[in-house]
């Protein structure tokens, strides 16, 4: 049973940081129209930087430097490349990200060769207890923050002028165009949002239990991906939903890979794949999505 | 107020949809555009709020301008006061009533207050929390309209309001074009709907095969016998 708690615990603060990463893919396929494959390497370089300058200016500082970066480098892909793409087909662009994520982790794997970065966090590898369950310090508090983080969004998306604008451009965004929304404004805004919810994530999953960055995390976080997509690619709840139902399936599924063993080792880093299939399989718009064959 | 002269548009560079447009809006007057299904009036309105790009169409030649100024793109027409209510409604489903109204505003640049058009359609004073797609046609309509007028309107262009709606919503929609217009606030009707437009303008054009086919005053071209004949049916009687 403790077992069990603490893998659930674990599952759940994982699945946070997911829910942080898919919110960002959520939120750039609704209001900027692109499949962002990219993002994986945005949470990768704004984590690069957190831990190439925590020791030179402190941590606080260096995660704001890190958050700033991620943000900086998503408006850059956009103002460069998606913006003159605008009118191209969905499948162009989502293509062009894979280039950039092929550039941006090519370059980042070169700086960092084969070394484990070490992000700095000053509550390190220790362990906090809650009852009898144990977990990484860095666990409970990455579930707190993307808690905080995640509601503020929502709260946001949900009162606000920008939150209004962002859902009306992606339900129909000549009309949203034709009221006097700033289009270019959204999508921007979207990007950097994006950024920074991806680069906040990879700070906490470059953390205990994980010994520190490495290209790896980049892909770990690309698991938010078929997080996304189960929730239903065009849902925040979706995208919240779906990264829980990841990272506590990939959880424990990894925790009880000894009973799973009839399923090979290492099962728990297909489990999201696995779970987005079966849901898709159910659903093929995801749990929340909405059904709809294309966009015009 | 509003000038649209010699324009041509078209679309990828080869289908002419209007050429040598020429027409105007004078300030507080309402001003209909007839035509049937393809006879440019959806290119024109684009050309006018400078949303031709997004359906691969330019405009090849004239200028359109409002109060002496030509007009940079869609934000700055609803900016400068000329506002569309686009055909079809076009509400956001899944925004509220209320968001609806919100949005509006805040695309103008204005702070939101609702309270005039919940005067005039209590209706959707009723359903502001309760998500557009939940709407009537009639009650939709209403709520376009409601947009069009927080947004701060000098110019309204409505898009055929008046289609698919059951005569008595179009009444009452009559009934406020008439009330926003006294305020002083211009029209640009574009209808198929010949006989109301007619009715509610001074002045009219007919648009025919991206061609301005007739002018004149309203009263005048309703008993033109080609109108007549072609606009308002053998039987039809303009009032």
């Amino acid at each position: 049973m403790i077992t069990f708690l603490s893998l659930l615990l674990t599952g759940l603060s994982t699945g946070a940081i997911y829910a942080l990463v898919a919110l960002g893919i959520v939120l750039l396929f609704k209001a900027a129209e692109v499949v962002n494959f990219a993002h994986g390497s945005l949470l990768l370089l704004g984590a690069y930087v957190t831990a190439r300058t925590w020791e030179a200016v402190g941590f606080p500082t260096a995660v704001a430097l890190g958050v700033l970066v991620g943000a900086l480098a998503a408006v850059i892909v956009e103002r460069l490349l998606a913006n003159p793409m605008r009118d191209a087909a969905p499948v162009a662009l989502a293509i062009m990200t894979i280039g950039v994520d092929i550039v941006i982790a090519t370059e980042l794997n070169r700086r960092m060769g084969p070394d484990i970065v070490v992000v700095g966090h000053p509550w390190g590898g220790t362990a906090a207890r809650l009852g009898d369950v144990a977990v990484p310090a860095n666990r409970l508090i990455a579930l707190l923050v993307a808690g905080a983080l995640i509601v503020a969004f929502l709260v946001a998306f949900k009162l606000t002028d920008w939150g209004v604008a962002m859902r009306a451009a992606a339900e129909d965004r000549e009309t949203a165009a034709l009221l006097g929304v700033r289009l270019s404004r959204v999508t921007t805004l979207s990007w950097i949002l994006a950024g920074a919810l991806a680069v906040v994530a990879g700070i906490f999953l470059a953390g205990s239990p994980t010994p520190g960055l490495s290209p790896a995390v980049g892909v770990i976080a690309l698991r938010a991906l078929p997080a996304a997509i189960l929730g239903g690619l065009d849902s925040t709840t979706g995208a919240l939903v779906g990264g829980l139902v990841v990272g506590v399936a990939e959880s424990l599924a990894a925790g009880y890979q000894d009973q799973l063993s009839f399923l090979g080792r290492g099962f728990g880093d297909v489990v999201p794949y696995v779970v987005m299939i079966a849901v898709l399989l159910v659903r093929p718009a995801g749990l929340f999505g909405t059904r709809e064959v294309g966009r015009v | 107020m509003l000038i649209v002269r010699d324009v041509d548009v078209s679309y990828q560079g080869a289908v002419a949809a209007l050429r040598g447009v020429s027409l105007s809006v004078p300030a507080g007057g309402i001003v209909a555009l007839v035509g049937n299904n393809g006879a440019g009036k959806s290119s024109l309105l684009r050309a006018v709020s400078r949303n031709l790009r997004r359906h691969r169409g330019e405009i090849t030649g004239g200028a359109v301008t409002f109060d002496g100024e030509p007009l940079r793109d869609p934000g700055d027409c609803v900016r400068r006061g000329l506002i569309q209510v686009p055909e079809g409604r076009r509400i956001f489903g899944r925004l509220t009533v209320e968001e609806n109204l919100r949005l509006a505003a805040h695309g103008a640049g204005k702070k939101l207050v609702p309270d005039r058009v919940y005067d005039l359609f209590p209706v959707l004073a009723e359903r502001r929390r309760q998500p557009g797609l939940l709407l009537s046609g009639g009650e939709q309509q209403m709520l376009a309209l409601g947009r069009a007028l927080v947004a701060g309107p000098r110019l309204l262009m409505l898009d055929e309001p008046s289609l698919g709606l059951a005569p008595q919503v179009v009444a009452r929609i009559v009934t406020v074009l008439r009330e926003i217009n006294a305020d002083g606030v211009a029209l640009l009707l574009v209808e198929q709907n010949a006989a109301l437009a007619l009715s509610l303008a001074q002045h009219a054009y007919v648009l025919e095969l991206g061609r301005v086919s007739l002018e004149g005053p309203a009263e005048k071209l309703r008993d033109d016998p080609d109108v007549r004949r072609l606009y308002l049916g053998a039987t039809a009687v303009a009032t």
